[in-house]
C-alpha cells in the first residue's frame, strides 16, 4: 500500500541549527494529518522539503511515491502548497490569479475552473477587482482555492487559518472536510489544537526537530490528565459566546 | 516537464507585463531619468563640449540609451525581488511547470519594457532636434546591439534580483551601470581625459558600444568598434546568464 507521505529520519540544519533531527512521519492516502508545533518547531521547513523547496540533509521523504529528491518534478506535478503568508499576486485581480494557476496547472479551460473556484470561495463580487485591495481573509481563500486547480492528489496546508475571524475559519475548516471526502490527502500544519481536533484523522506534534506525539485525537486524549481535558474543552465556549453574540446581533439588524 | 516551457513562459510573462502596465509610475521613472539628462546635457552642458559630431544630441544620444536600459533593467530586478520575498516565486516553483519559465517571464518583460523605454527616449531626442541619416540597415543594426545589450543588463539583473536581501539592494545594482558611461566617450571625447582615466575609458565595454552606435546613426561604417562592441555586450550575456541559472538552481531545490 502506497502512502500519501512518509518521511523517515529527516534531518535538517540552517548552518548550526538543528531544525529537523530525525522526523518520522506517515500520512495515509485520502487522510488529514495535522501536524501542531510551537513557533519555530520547523513545521514550515518540513513543509518546504515535502514540496520539493528545499533539500533536506539527510533521511528520505516520498510524497506519493516518489522521492522528493531525486523526481521532484512528478512530486511537484502530484501535489499543491498553500504556503504559510498568502502567496497570491497583489496587482492582478481574484479572476487573473485563478486564470494564471490554471494555466500553469495546463488544465483545460482555465477561465471556467477560475470562475467556479470564485464562486465557491464566495468571491465572484470581488473577482475583478485587484487582490491588493482584499481583506486578509480574501486573501486566504484566494490562496486556498489557488491550491485546489488541478486536483492535486496531495495538499499542503501551512496554517492555513492564521489571521482569519472565526466565520472564514470555519469556511476553510469546510474546504478542508470537502477534500478530505474527495479522497484528497491533507497535511496541515496549525498552531491550534481546536483546528487539528476539528479536522484532523490523525495528529503529529513536531518538537526539538522530532515528532513526538502521533495518533488519532481519542489517543492523544487518553495521555492528557482530564483536567487539562477540561481545560481543552473550554476553549471552544469562547467562540460559542463570540458566535451567539454575532448571530444575535445580525438577527437584532435584519428584519 | 520542459515541454511546457513556451506555454509557462508566455502564461508567466503575461503576468509580469500586466505589472508594468498597471505600475504607470514605473514606466514614467523609467524614461525620466535619462530624458532629463538627455534635456540637461543638450541645453547646459552641450554648448561647452566640443565633439566632431554636428549637434551634441547626435553625440549624446547613444550614451543615453544605454542609460535607459541601466535604469530599467534595475525594474527588473525590483520586480523578482518583491516576487521572491512575496512567497509567490516559492508557488509558482512548487508548481510542474518548466522551471527556467519564472526567470524567462521577467527576462522577456525586460525586453519588452526596454525597447518601449527606447523608443520613447529616441522621440523625445527627434523633438530637440536628432536627426540621423541611417539607413533601414544601420537601424536594424543599432536596433540588434541594444537588444544584446538589454538581454546581458538584464541577466545581471536577474543576479541582483535573487540574491538581494533588500528591494533597494536589489535596484542598487544598477547605480554603477548608470555610471559607468560618464567614463566613457558617451559624454565628452576620451582624448581630453587624463592618462589612467582615458586608458580605462577607451577599453571599458561603454565607449565601443557606443561608438559604434553613433557611427551607424551617424551613417558612417562603425568598423572594429561594432564587433568589439558586439563580443563585450555577448560575453556579458553569456557569463551574466551562467552565474543566473547557477544562483537559480543554488536557491530553489
Ligand atoms: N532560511 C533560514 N535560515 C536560517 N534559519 C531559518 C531559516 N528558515 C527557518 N529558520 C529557522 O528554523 C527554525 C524553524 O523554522 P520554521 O519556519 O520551520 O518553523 P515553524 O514551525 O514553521 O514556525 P512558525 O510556527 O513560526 O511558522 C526557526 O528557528 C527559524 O528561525
Ligand atoms: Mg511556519
Amino acid at each position: 500500500m502506497m502512502h500519501a507521505i512518509q518521511v523517515n529520519g529527516l534531518t535538517k540544519s540552517y548552518g548550526e541549527l538543528a531544525v529537523l533531527q530525525g522526523v518520522d512521519l506517515t500520512v495515509a492516502r485520502g487522510a488529514v494529518v495535522a501536524l501542531l508545533g510551537s513557533n519555530g518547531a520547523g513545521k514550515t521547513t518540513l513543509v518546504k522539503i515535502l514540496s520539493t523547496l528545499l533539500t533536506a540533509d539527510g533521511g528520505t521523504a516520498r510524497v506519493a511515491g516518489h522521492d522528493v529528491r531525486s523526481e521532484p518534478a512528478k512530486v511537484r506535478a502530484a501535489i499543491s502548497l498553500t504556503g504559510q503568508s498568502a502567496a497570491v499576486d497583489e496587482i492582478l485581480t481574484g479572476r487573473e490569479n485563478l486564470i494564471l494557476m490554471a494555466r500553469l496547472r495546463h488544465v483545460p479551460d482555465p477561465r471556467a475552473v477560475a470562475d467556479g473556484l470564485l464562486e465557491q470561495f464566495s468571491l465572484a463580487e470581488a473577482a475583478t477587482r485587484r487582490v491588493a485591495t482584499y481583506s486578509g481573509g480574501m486573501r486566504r481563500r484566494l490562496d486556498v482555492a489557488m491550491s485546489l486547480i488541478g486536483d492535486p492528489p496531495v495538499i499542503f496546508l501551512d496554517e492555513p487559518t492564521t489571521g482569519l475571524d472565526p466565520q472564514a475559519r470555519l469556511e476553510v475548516w469546510a474546504t478542508i472536510k470537502e477534500l478530505a471526502r474527495h479522497g484528497t490527502s491533507v497535511l496541515l500544519t496549525t498552531q491550534y489544537l481546536e483546528e487539528a481536533e476539528a479536522l484532523a484523522d490523525r495528529i503529529a506534534i513536531l518538537h526539538q526537530g522530532r515528532i513526538v506525539v502521533d495518533g488519532t485525537l481519542t489517543e492523544l486524549k487518553a495521555l492528557l490528565p482530564p483536567a487539562t481535558v477540561e481545560y481543552v474543552e473550554k476553549q471552544p465556549t469562547l467562540e460559542d459566546v463570540y458566535f451567539t453574540l454575532l448571530g444575535a446581533s445580525q438577527e437584532g439588524t435584519t428584519p | 516537464m520542459s515541454t511546457h516551457l513556451l506555454p509557462d513562459t508566455v502564461a508567466l510573462t503575461g503576468r509580469s507585463l500586466r505589472h508594468v502596465t498597471r505600475s504607470v509610475d514605473t514606466i514614467i521613472t523609467t524614461v525620466i531619468m535619462p530624458i532629463a539628462m538627455l534635456l540637461l546635457f543638450v541645453y547646459v552642458f552641450g554648448g561647452a563640449i566640443q565633439t566632431r559630431s554636428a549637434s551634441y544630441v547626435d553625440y549624446l544620444l547613444p550614451g543615453i540609451l544605454l542609460i535607459t536600459v541601466a535604469t530599467g533593467v534595475s525594474y527588473t530586478a525590483v520586480r523578482l525581488f518583491v516576487d521572491r520575498s512575496s512567497g509567490i516565486f516559492e508557488r509558482f516553483q512548487s508548481l510542474p511547470i518548466a522551471r527556467p519559465a519564472a526567470l524567462w517571464a521577467h527576462v522577456l518583460t525586460s525586453l519588452v519594457a526596454n525597447v518601449l523605454a527606447l523608443v520613447v527616449v529616441v522621440l523625445v531626442a527627434v523633438l530637440v532636434d536628432f536627426r540621423s541619416p541611417a539607413g533601414i540597415g544601420a537601424w536594424a543594426a543599432v536596433a540588434g546591439m541594444l537588444i544584446v545589450f538589454t538581454l546581458a543588463l538584464t541577466w545581471v539583473a536577474v543576479i541582483a534580483g535573487l540574491s538581494a536581501s533588500s528591494a533597494e539592494g536589489a535596484g542598487a545594482f544598477s547605480y554603477p551601470l548608470i555610471f559607468l558611461p560618464f567614463i566613457s566617450s558617451a559624454f565628452v571625447p576620451t582624448d581630453t581625459m587624463p592618462g589612467p582615466i582615458r586608458v580605462f575609458a577607451e577599453y571599458q565595454p561603454v565607449t565601443p558600444i557606443v561608438d559604434a552606435i553613433r557611427a551607424l546613426l551617424a551613417g558612417q561604417p562603425p568598423g572594429t568598434d561594432l564587433w568589439v562592441a558586439l563580443a563585450w555586450c555577448l560575453a556579458l550575456l553569456l557569463v551574466a546568464y551562467a552565474a543566473a541559472m547557477a544562483t537559480y538552481h543554488r536557491r530553489g531545490a
